[in-house]
Parts: C-alpha cells; structure tokens; sequence
C-alpha cells in the first residue's frame, strides 16, 4: 500500500533558502544543503525546490543546488521554477532530479509538459497551480502569482492532467507563508478534478493542520514550508502525530 | 572497486552518490573495457525495456554483464535495470532481457492497479532471509517508480511487494540480485541494502 507523504517545500533565491509570506515578503531562512541534510535524517518522504527568484529565470541556480544536495539527501528530489524548455527540464533530470516541477511554462509553452512525461515518464512532471481566492472560488495565477490566467481552476486541472501532468502541486497564495491552515476547500476542489495524485501546499502552522488535510481530503502528500522552518517540528514528529489518526507513513 | 553500467538512460548520478557516501569506489563503464577491475556490478537504468535492451546488445555491454556474472561476482539491477536481468520484458515490444533471472517483464493491469505507474514508498515483505537484506526490518518502505514487473510466483524472489498486484520487489538467484525500488533513494533502508550489496561476495 501505497503511503502518504510529507515534503518539505524549499523556496530559492540566489543561494539561499527564503520562506515567503503570499508570494511577498520574505525572511532567510538558511541553506538549502544544510537543512537537506537534515531533512534526511528526519525521515522526510521527498524534497521540493522552488527557484523564486523573479530576476534570475533560468535553472541554473537549481543546477547548483542539485549538485549539492544529491550528495547529502537520497530520497525523490523534484526542482522548479525557471524551467522554459523540454532541454531545461531533461538537463535537471539527468543530474539527478527525479521530478521537474513546472507552472508558467503550462501557458507558454504547454507542449513541453507533454514531451517530459513521453521522455521521462508521466512520474517525472509536477505541474505546480498557484491559486488565489477570488470570491467563492479562485483564480489561477502564473508568473510567481503576478499573472491572473482566465482559466476555471478545475479546467486547469484536467488540461494539465491531460497534457500530462504525473502529479499536481496545488498552492494557496493567500495561506502561503501565514501558518494558519491549509486552503482544505482548494485541496479538495483539485482532489475532485485530479486522477493523479495531488501536493496541498501553503498555510501548514501545526500538525492539526495536517491532519485536517488529509483527514478531509484524502490528497496523497501535503508540503510544508514555515511549519519546519520556524518551529520545533520535524518530519518524525509530523508522522508521530498523525499516525495516532490513522494515516500511514513510510516506516523507518 | 564498483561497477556502474552506464548505457546512457535515466540517473546514474544517484547511484554513484549513494555509493561515494558508503566509502565505494566507483567505476562508470559506457564499453566492454573496464569490467576486469571491478569486484561488483550494477545495472541501474530509468527508461524503457526496449530501448535499454537494444543499447546493451549493441554496445557490447550485455555480453560484458554475461561474462560478468559467469564468474561469479556479484551483480546488481536497479529498476529497469533489475528487468533487464530477467528473460524478456514487453515493454515496447517482446524484447530479450539478459537471462540471468527468469520470467518476463509484464505492465501493470489497470484493473488491479489503480495508479499507473507506481510511484512512491511502499511496504516490502521478504520471503526469505538472503545477505542483501542483512539489518533491514521485514515490511520496510521503499521508493518505487516504475509501470512494468516481474511477477511475484518465482522462486528466486526475495522479498514482494502490492500495489494492488503482488509482485517481485526483490530477487536473487546464486550471484545476482535485483531491486525493482530505487534503494539511492530510499534513505537508510536503501542505503543499507546498497551496502549489504558491495560487502556480498555473492554466495548465498
């Protein structure tokens, strides 16, 4: 049976790891080799890399930390942002990336997505939709959230599932950063849509918030940014916790 | 010294990262040449059964891996690279494996596996005591990423797991061995059984 997993969301700017608060300001929250290297030993299930640098849109940044950070952590590694052609993609994943996240390319250039599962697998391609409230629902935005795309969230979903997304990353703009709880709404509404499995992304303060995500959802992984960043949490005491309800983990 | 087959598919970096943090030394080998230094051998690969089975033949490679095996040394698949030990595998087409495990290499029915490929840490149950799964906990999760399997009714399985299909998650028969999960990425189990591998001289 397959297991529920808990991925630490690591955002990039320059060489350093910045946590963000609604895609705006941000504080320094480390480096990405060092705190890998302890997500590994705290029994993380897979790790996550953004590049959220608005003026550097290239991979190079996440070549650097790849480099590094294969050589400290062995377990799945998926890099994004910047990724704006099937060679960027298929050069992060012959270094040593198991997954490619994109998200902006999915407007500019949605054939790429395509051309990554046919090369690579469906597995090796995250689409990543970041989602901001907007009334009852929520507009899909690109671009680091500074885009509103006129697209219906779950027809973006579908047509990214049918591009060939292997997995769908969905992050709540407005949660992101705040620790107060995951958009559950968001996660299920893509859940609803998604025959792939899905990341709930933004908002994780406690490991309640948690459990409410999956309890509610079902949704196969939650990523957490803040929730590791600023407190005495870790992977190991996530599971611990959640486990007393009834979700299963990757045993040690 | 350790041999890493490289025939050019999917990550090879992962692997020799693994055994570089183990104390290994690793020796890349794209030819034929190269084979004699090395005490072991492993076949890691990503990709496709076809396409990777043509590249063996016709580099020379599978040949060197044959050799490789007849005297005895221990050998190692990782992934595709454990399918490719088996006979055949139907993978983009009916295509010869390297014989050194039998059966065929099969894909998932939908009708039993919900989610195609599968894709993500699972439970392995072992059927048998063997020195690759030396100091690993029976019921472990490992990282699998793959479509295509060995099914699980031979003897020379090691250890199976289910994701709504029971199948081979490990095998052995005298020298060789195969993991269908990526033990790179697998953390401290995988490293282990990693490990176990390079300190194997492969008897049983």
């Amino acid at each position: 049976m397959l297991k529920k997993r808990i991925i630490p969301v690591q955002l990039l700017l320059g060489e350093r790891l910045v946590k963000t608060v609604a895609f705006g300001t941000w504080r320094d929250v480390g480096d990405p080799v060092a705190s890998s290297k302890v997500y590994n030993a705290q029994n993380a299930d897979e790790l996550v890399f953004l590049n959220i640098d608005r003026g550097e849109r290239t991979i190079a940044p996440l070549l650097r930390v790849l480099e590094r950070v294969s050589a400290v952590s062995f377990m799945p590694l998926a890099l994004g942002g910047g990724i704006r052609s099937f060679a960027d993609a298929a050069t992060l994943i012959r270094h040593g990336a198991d997954k490619v996240v994109l998200n902006s390319a999915v407007f500019s250039a949605p054939e790429i997505i395509t051309q990554i599962a046919e090369a690579f697998g469906s597995q090796a391609v995250i689409v990543g939709i970041d989602a901001r409230r907007d009334g009852n629902g929520w507009q899909v935005c690109s671009d680091c959230g500074r885009t509103a795309q006129d697209i219906p969230l779950s027809d973006h979903v579908r047509r990214v599932v049918d591009l060939g997304a292997g997995e769908v990353l969905i992050q709540s703009i407005d949660r992101d950063g705040t620790m107060r709880g995951y958009d559950v709404p968001l996660i299920e509404t893509v859940q609803r849509v998604c025959p792939r499995p899905v990341i709930g992304v933004g908002g994780a303060g406690d490991f309640s918030h948690l459990q409410e995500a999956f309890l509610t959802t079902g949704v196969s992984a939650l990523g957490c940014g803040s929730l590791f960043n600023f407190g005495d949490n870790n992977p190991i005491r996530a599971k611990a916790f959640l486990a007393n309800h009834g979700l299963k983990f990757k045993l040690l | 010294m350790i041999g890493l087959v490289d025939c050019d598919l999917g990550n090879l970096r992962s692997v020799a990262n693994a055994l570089d943090c183990l104390g290994q030394d690793v020796s890349v080998l794209t030819t034929p040449a190269g084979f004699d230094d090395c005490s072991h051998l492993i076949l890691p690969g990503v990709g496709s059964f076809a396409v990777a089975s043509a590249r063996l033949r016709d580099r020379g490679l599978a040949a060197a891996i044959q050799a490789f095996a007849r005297s005895g040394r221990p050998v190692l698949g990782i992934c595709l690279g454990m399918q490719l030990l088996a006979e055949s595998g139907e993978e983009g087409g009916t295509n010869p494996g390297l014989g050194l495990v039998s059966g065929t290499v099969v894909r998932f029915d939908s009708k039993h596996v919900p989610m195609i490929p599968h894709v993500g840490w699972n439970d392995v149950h072992f059927n048998r005591a063997h020195p690759l799964l030396t100091g690993v906990k029976d019921g472990v999760d490992v990282y699998f990423v793959h479509s295509y399997y060995l099914p699980a009714n031979e003897a020379q399985v090691l250890g199976e797991a289910d994701c709504g299909q029971r199948f081979a998650a490990i095998v052995a028969r005298d020298n060789i061995g195969g993991c269908q999960f990526h033990p790179e990425k697998s953390q401290a189990n995988g490293l282990r059984m990693l490990e176990n591998f390079c300190d194997w001289n492969g008897q049983c």
